[in-house]
């Protein structure tokens, strides 16, 4: 049997200890594509990534929650559809909607979830020129009150990686003039909407603001020299680095 | 969660068919049986009928006919390919773990990795029905990695089309583009690169070849056999259905029985979840050391896998085949035998490990069913019900088929071909000398349909997914990152000059090869191995028998002398419309190695100011080049090959990226310096100054030949100031040509070459991007 970590396992690095008692969870459904690179960032901004496993019935203590992208049970009925009924679902939505608010975070196939799970409103439709699209994309934060985005500063430009098929946020005309009207978009794609997004929308948060869905890839721009060409490259770590000070600032 | 059965029940249909067996065999040896609609020559089914001491069985002819096919036998070119495993070297075989052979060859990477790669065809599916064609190709080469106990980390999809303009070729493009998107997309294995060409040669064979790389520690390579009597055999992943039955020999004959559905198709559909979820669960198994042996499905279905795993452990397997788990009752024992229904795979587990390996099954609600055990009988038998329907020797199936020396003679045309120069040829009429007539040519150049942007195409691949890419299209070579640690990470290209290959098949698969190596020495690594796919003609064709037979010759040859050993590879024949065949098309790979993946060389420019150097010298060599082919002409001789000329470029780009000398490098091949020049410029948009006066002078050749001449071993590479003496030092000290031929210049959003008419970045970036989106949309 073999000593060494599978391969595409975490590999661990020197953590700042005020961080790495920080645990963030990172679900994985069958068909889950992007998990190693979620727990990938979340190692590198400092904390401890937890791997769960969609037919777990307990959040291990966890103290926020990524869902990462992917083509979760294949996605061949409707974008999350069907992970929304997952067992560990359930216990996401309880905590995300319980006193303690637990921090999520949905991410392309994780926000299609979240749509369908009800934490946030809206769907995805299939992109607007009807092909799946890879390219880095620039987004304008537009709310840095919420857990995932307080590191970075109002209107800052990011550049991260977009992937999808199914990337067209749509929602009827009077729940986006809520979400305009409560701050709750979070993103807009800048210079060009890769995908007919209502509004140039890319990424939005519940009311209470800790939980975050959008379809570009932050944890795919954490790292120099394997995310987006333009900018520094690591335009996605504020988003792991944001939950983290925002959960050792409420645990002080 | 689905309930998953242990064990199957028979199927309900089981004997709604007379079943053939081997007792029945022995009693009939008159019964007619269907071997030339299942694709068998009369000697063939003489030779099986010999081997047997009987007739076959309906079970046996399925087994045989498929497994003999010329796609799982490869019979008209063994004798050939040979040649890869007799000219190596004991330097070569030095980090060579698994050779040809294995599902596919196994590299030494270091520090106790191991990589594994190979490419392989998908052409005639992906022309009858290009999106499952192209995603089921993508599936198949996977599993292939898989089966070495390998985690797949990338993707390549090497593609030709028609002509791009012929109303069919949309419909090929757009479907296998999706196929390889849809499928490898929700694999989560980043598309590093590939290739893209329009030929009108390939308008009714389109070749949609495929490329996986995996990596794994050493102590997880896994082999396909069965070993250890006692052990059991178990079929998990997708159920067999009626998909792809005879897809690797002939559509199969409904004659076996008249009370069948109608005929089903013989392309394969694919499932990517199922594939998705397949690769997680075997490396769970890998993890927990739970198979002895493991094969995937692919042509041939069962057939390959039993015969397959039996001939190459202890030579014996039992197999009860009603216990496999079907979507269709109503398949026969033959049928199922021939399925190439996807995402599938057979494993060898021991006894003890039943229960462990059914709950990792059970984890990822992956349907599996025991089918029997391995014997120490040399014997593959197989049961239906318990009656025997199948008896033979497993190495007579898998490995003892027909051998055929193929007659083959150079071509009657080949002279006159070769004789048809492009210099002073009626279609090089007006070649472009004044500065605005090189403007412009540059301008179509880059804008044709085999030198414009391929980003249409690759824009659909998810490139970043795995979190390791650390160089993907448009730059020369593909380079993932292996270990997170050290940085350790391999570079891959392919490579494939079909016109070169036409007008000289023995140069044109070296200089395919020559190619890929020089792109993966262009990003800095070193290259260590190679996998083929030979996409040829008809063998039955003495012509393009010859063709083939010169090209294995030619790429043997070649790899001897750049000291890097074939791996395992694929051929395909038959590849032609009627009587045309295809350009004879050696599609090469090479494997290379860097230690620190951050020292990758990109293609493009980015300082101001560095020093622009070219890299090797330039010949009048035009023809069968791509502006003879964008003025219609093919004839001639392909650039001369010079191999220890391109051993040493790589050397110096290796060394130079190694110790920081340059800060990017592009190969000069097809569309010539022209190219490369305003590719290097479009990387990052950033533009430079440049006279080619001294090549001009150096070599004897105007500035059409320097810009356009397609003269091989050369590279254009970037060098900070600062590092300028030590690189020009190194190249001396190699005796290799170089010369600076200009500046980069990061301000004027322009690329100035000395006589040509300046070039605004923004319209050669709208001429090069333009093209695929205006035909395709």
């Amino acid at each position: 049997m073999t000593e060494q970590p599978l391969i595409g396992e975490a590999v661990a690095i020197a953590a700042e200890p005020r961080l790495a008692g920080a645990r963030i969870g990172v679900v994985t459904f069958p068909g889950t594509l992007d998990d190693r690179d979620a727990a990938r960032a979340v190692r590198l901004a400092g904390a401890t990534p937890v791997a769960l496993w969609h037919a777990d019935t307990t959040l291990a203590d966890v103290d926020a929650v990524v869902i990462p992208g992917g083509f979760s049970y294949g996605d061949y009925l409707r974008a999350g559809a069907i992970a929304r009924f997952a067992p560990l679902m359930s216990k996401i939505i309880d905590a995300a909607n319980s006193e303690a608010r637990l921090p999520v975070l949905g991410i392309c196939n994780g926000f299609q979830i979240l749509t369908e799970s009800h934490l946030l409103p809206g769907s995805m439709i299939k992109n607007d020129h009807l092909k799946f699209l890879c390219r880095d994309q620039v987004l304008r934060v537009e709310n840095t009150a919420t857990a995932w985005t307080g590191d970075y500063t109002a209107g800052q430009e990011i550049t991260v990686p977009l992937k999808n098929q199914d990337g067209q946020y749509i929602a009827d005309e009077k729940t986006l003039d809520a979400l305009e009207a409560e701050n709750r978009v979070v993103f807009r794609y800048v210079g060009w909407n890769p995908n007919g997004s209502r509004r140039d929308i890319a990424g939005i948060t519940n009311e209470a603001g800790n939980v975050v869905g959008l379809m570009p890839h932050p944890e795919h721009a954490i790292e120099a020299g394997f995310g987006p060409e333009n900018g520094s490259g690591t335009e996605g770590l504020g988003f792991f680095t944001s939950v983290l000070n925002k959960i050792v600032g409420d645990n002080k | 969660m689905t309930e998953t059965p242990a064990v199957a029940k028979p199927a309900e249909s089981g004997k709604k068919f007379n079943i053939d067996t081997v007792e029945n065999a022995a009693r009939t040896p008159d019964t007619e049986l269907p071997w030339a609609e299942l694709g068998l020559k009369q000697n063939e089914f003489d030779e099986v009928v010999k081997v047997l001491g009987r007739r076959p069985t309906g079970a046996e002819l399925a087994m045989y006919s498929v497994m003999w096919s010329e796609h799982c036998s490869y019979k008209s070119s063994k004798n050939h390919l040979r040649q890869f495993g007799e000219k190596v070297t004991e330097e070569m075989k030095k980090d060579m773990l698994v050779g040809i052979g294995e599902n596919a060859g196994v590299t030494n990477l270091g520090d106790g990795w191991a990589v594994t790669f190979k490419i392989e065809s998908h052409n005639s599916p992906s022309f009858v029905e290009p999106y499952q064609g192209a995603a089921t190709g993508i599936g198949g080469i996977v599993r292939d990695i898989i089966s070495m106990g390998a985690r797949p980390v990338a993707v390549m999809d090497p593609l030709r089309f028609g002509a791009i303009d012929h109303p069919d070729t949309a419909r090929v493009m757009h479907g296998a583009v999706a196929g390889i998107g849809g499928y490898g997309n929700s694999l989560g294995l980043p598309n590093i690169g590939g290739e893209m060409v329009f030929d009108s040669v390939y308008q009714g064979n389109p070749l949609v070849n495929a490329l996986a790389v995996g990596v794994m520690r050493h102590e997880d390579i896994r082999l396909a056999n069965a070993s250890g009597k006692g052990n059991k055999v178990v079929l998990f992943g997708a159920r067999t259905g009626g998909d792809g039955i005879g897809g690797a020999s002939v559509l199969a004959s409904e004659s076996f029985d008249d009370t069948k559905p109608s005929k089903r198709p013989a392309v394969q559909v694919g499932d990517p979840f199922a594939e998705k979820v397949l690769i997680e669960c075997c490396l769970e198994l890998f993890k927990g050391s739970l198979v002895e042996g493991i094969q995937d499905l692919g042509a041939a279905g069962i057939s390959c896998a039993t015969s397959e795993l039996a001939s190459n452990g202890d030579g014996g397997m039992q197999v009860e085949l009603t216990s496999v788990l079907l979507r269709d009752p109503t398949l026969t024992p033959g049928e199922i035998l021939m399925s190439e229904s996807q995402e599938r795979m057979m494993a060898v587990v021991t006894p003890e490990n039943v229960e462990a390996f059914e709950a990792v099954m059970d984890k990822w609600a992956v349907e599996y069913s025991w089918l029997g055990e391995v014997t120490d009988t040399g014997r593959l038998i197989i049961t239906w019900d318990g009656e025997v329907i199948v008896d033979v020797d497993p190495r007579t199936v898998a490995h003892d088929g027909p051998v055929y020396d193929r007659p083959y003679a150079r071509p009657e045309w080949q002279d006159s071909v070769q004789a048809d120069a492009f210099t002073g040829s009626v279609q090089d009429a007006g070649r472009p000398a004044a500065p605005s007539e090189l403007a412009a040519a540059v301008t179509e150049l880059v804008a044709s349909p085999n030198m414009c942007s391929k980003a249409w195409i690759t824009n659909q691949y998810d490139r970043y997914v795995g979190g390791n890419t650390a160089m993907a299209f448009p730059d020369d070579a593909g380079v993932v990152r292996v270990d997170e640690e050290t940085g350790l990470g391999v570079a891959l290209a392919t490579d494939a000059n079909g016109r070169y290959t036409y007008l000289d098949p023995y140069q044109g698969a070296q200089l395919a090869l020559a190619e890929a190596y020089r792109n993966v020495a262009t990003s800095g690594a070193i290259p260590m191995a190679v996998s083929d796919c030979l996409n040829f003609g008809s063998p039955e064709d003495p012509d393009v028998m010859w063709q083939l037979a010169e090209a294995i010759r030619g790429l043997s040859d070649a790899c001897m002398e750049l000291g890097i050993p074939v791996t395992g590879g694929n051929v395909s024949l038959y590849n032609q419309t009627g009587t045309t065949p295809i350009h004879p098309s050696p599609v090469v790979a090479v494997l290379g190695k860097l230690d620190d993946v951050a020292r990758r060389t990109p293609s493009g420019w980015r300082e101001d100011g560095q020093a622009i150097y070219l890299l090797g010298t330039t010949g009048s060599e035009l023809d069968g080049s791509e502006w003879a082919n964008m003025r219609g002409h093919l004839g001639g001789r392909p650039p001369k090959v010079d191999l220890a000329a391109e051993r040493e470029l790589g050397q110096i780009l290796i060394n130079a990226s190694r110790d920081g000398m340059v800060d990017s490098a592009h190969d000069v091949s097809e569309g010539g310096l022209a190219a490369a020049l305003v590719e290097s410029s479009l990387r990052y948009g950033v533009g430079a100054r440049i006279s080619l006066q001294d090549v001009m002078d150096r070599d004897g050749v105007d500035l059409f030949t320097a810009l356009f001449s397609e003269s091989q071993a050369r590279a254009v590479v970037a060098v900070p100031r600062s590092e300028e003496i030590r690189f020009k030092d190194m190249c001396t000290a190699r005796g290799f040509a170089h010369v600076r031929i200009g500046v980069v210049d990061a301000e004027g959003g322009t690329l100035e070459i000395n006589g040509v008419d300046t070039l605004s970045l923004d319209a050669l970036r709208e001429a090069h991007e333009g093209t695929l989106p205006k035909y395709f949309g």
